[in-house]
């Protein structure tokens, strides 16, 4: 099935267009605006970003590709992204993850089987000074201790 | 010293337009609307000695004289907000405290080339920070700081507020411009540099939102109050990210020239829990790490820590105790750039994965004598090497903990495990 923008994306889409001053340069934040309307950016959706933006589909696939944050596939509701990088392993990120790990039966890049946990170690989020910490979506959570952790856990459903 | 860059940032709502105003805010960009041409605007910064404190520490005012002021092409100035250096989280505090004072900047570095368009490029991952900004560029908006004809200049200026979607390599200049034409973030070979062939081919300036967030307290108190900060070749003040094994994190602003020693031990209250420093990084992860006893006589300055053999790059400083295992803490940082390498360069991109598995086997226990040469010949065939200066960092770091703590490496090869951490 083809996929399309609903008309409030649309005109959001044509808003952000028409600031840049070349469409091109729009890529990115349609891309978001397409992963938050279509959930990831699958082919199908890539296909619709190419056709609206004027590009080959191969040129949008590549953009897609180069970035962590676009999902090509579907992803749990709450993606947890804990730090590695080494001010958060000082910090103890390794016993953070393991303990996520644990807690939700999961490995790192698989997603809960009731699609509300999707776990992934990721680098630096710059928030070292508040080691070891963690991204739910698009909150940060700082100086966290397996009690904190288990209490974000149990609120988001 | 009086509190400069972080001067806002404790005030009740620092981030809103009416505080920012209320202590003295946008005065700056008024005077430089109403007082100042481009050029004299230039001759200031230079004046003040600022230089670019994203990492590579260029001089400001110089960087901005290199745009053509002949070229019919439309000019572009760009705040660098992708803040991604392992160890550094000073632009998050700016950005998210205080986004007027980066606005500010923007809007003055903007005028300086004689730019109609400034982008701020922001890492993906700052959700907050880019909805903090976005809430200040239209506050700024409707109190006609930002738009047409600005206070009846006739200086048009537009600011967008632009997000990457995760890739480290972006906070490079020239990737970071690939990625804003909206393609792949893959740095390009200078020259020609941004200046002249930017934005899509336009001439472009990019600045670190630290550089930026100065500006306007330069203009308000004058170059030379800014020079008599520092010392000669460091002027100003200087943010620095403290984190690892430290009583006291944070971002803290400090005089350039300020005693290494002293500012972790007294200002960061030292290593807790009754630890010894063991080493640290001055500039972060891209930079070559300190062995405790090298840094008791540096400064924290371009020259003095260069002097040391480090750098002082973004100011993002990494403590580690005696009880870190160094070959882990140099695994950890090869995997950093192992896994952020963009693959244009072969030396980078296949270098940087060779150096990442070799660290992972000696830390494993299945390290082979003659690994730590292999290491040191790979990272030396990647330094100077690659398009951009994302080889050299993954090189240096890689290339310093081995030289730095020869001994625990060696030890750990031919124990096949740690004899750092206690088991």
């Amino acid at each position: 099935m083809a996929l399309e923008f609903s008309p409030e994306t649309y005109k959001k889409f044509e808003e952000t267009v028409s600031r840049y001053p070349k469409k091109e340069a729009a890529m990115l934040p349609v891309l978001y605006l397409a992963q938050e309307e279509f959930g990831c950016l699958s082919p199908e959706a890539i296909n619709y970003v190419a056709q609206i933006m004027g590009q080959s589909p191969a040129r949008v696939q590549g953009v897609v590709s180069f970035y962590t944050m676009f999902n090509t596939k579907p992803i749990g509701r709450h993606h947890i992204q804990v730090c590695r990088t080494l001010s958060c392993a000082l910090g103890g990120a390794e016993k953070i993850t393991s303990f996520i790990k644990k807690a939700l039966g999961i490995e790192t890049g698989q997603t809960t089987s009731d699609g509300r946990f999707t776990l992934s170690e990721v680098e630096c989020l710059a928030s070292c000074g508040t080691a070891p910490m963690m991204q739910i979506n698009d909150e940060y959570y700082e100086n966290l201790t397996e009690e904190k952790v288990t209490e974000i856990l149990q609120k988001l459903k | 010293m009086e509190p400069l860059l972080l001067r806002n940032i404790n005030v009740p709502d620092s981030h809103a337009l009416a505080t920012y105003k209320a202590r003295g805010g946008y005065r700056s960009w008024e005077r430089v609307l109403q007082a100042m041409k481009p050029e004299q605007l230039i001759e200031e910064v230079k004046a003040s000695g600022l230089r670019g404190r994203g990492g590579a520490g260029f001089p400001t005012g110089m960087k901005w004289s290199f745009v053509p002021k002949d070229s019919p092409k439309p000019r572009y100035l760009v705040c660098n907000a992708d803040e991604s250096e392992p160890g550094t989280f000073k632009d998050r505090l700016l950005i998210e405290k205080d986004p007027h004072a980066v606005i500010e900047g923007t809007l003055i570095a903007a005028y300086a080339i004689q730019s109609h368009i400034a982008f701020i490029y922001i890492r993906g991952e700052l959700v907050f920070g880019a909805a903090m900004l976005d809430r200040a560029v239209t506050e700024a908006i409707q109190a006609g700081y930002i738009g047409k004809n600005i206070a009846g200049s006739g200086y048009d200026l537009d600011v967008i507020v632009h997000r990457g979607a995760g890739a480290y390599i972006c906070g490079e200049e020239t990737a970071l411009l690939s990625s804003l034409e909206g393609g792949r973030g893959w740095p390009k070979v200078k020259p020609p540099f941004p200046a002249t062939h930017g934005l899509f081919g336009c001439p472009t300036v990019v600045n670190n939102v630290e550089t930026l967030a100065a500006l306007p307290w330069i203009i308000e108190r004058g170059a030379p109050a800014y020079a008599a900060l520092g010392t000669e070749k460091s002027k100003g003040s200087k943010l620095f990210s403290v984190s690892g094994h430290i009583s006291r994190p944070g971002v803290y602003e400090l005089e350039m020239g300020y005693p290494f020693k002293k500012f972790l031990e007294e200002d960061c209250g030292g290593v807790p829990n009754g630890r010894k420093l063991k080493g640290v990084i001055p500039g972060g992860g891209s930079m070559p790490v300190l062995r405790s006893e090298e840094i008791e006589k540096v400064n924290l300055d371009y020259e003095s820590i260069q002097a040391a053999g480090s750098m002082l790059g973004s100011g993002g400083v990494i403590v580690m105790d005696d009880s870190t295992c160094m070959v882990r803490a140099a695994w950890n940082i090869a995997r950093f750039y192992a896994h952020e390498s963009c693959g244009q360069c072969s030396p980078c991109r296949e270098g940087c994965h060779w150096m990442e598995k070799i660290f992972r086997r000696i830390e494993q226990g299945g390290g082979e004598p003659g690994d730590l040469d292999l290491i040191l010949n790979i990272s030396g065939n990647i330094m100077g090497n690659t398009i951009c200066p994302f080889g050299d960092a993954a090189a240096m770091p890689a290339a310093a903990f081995i030289k730095k703590f020869r001994d625990e490496f060696e030890a750990h090869i031919t124990e096949k495990r740690c004899t750092v951490t206690a088991q």
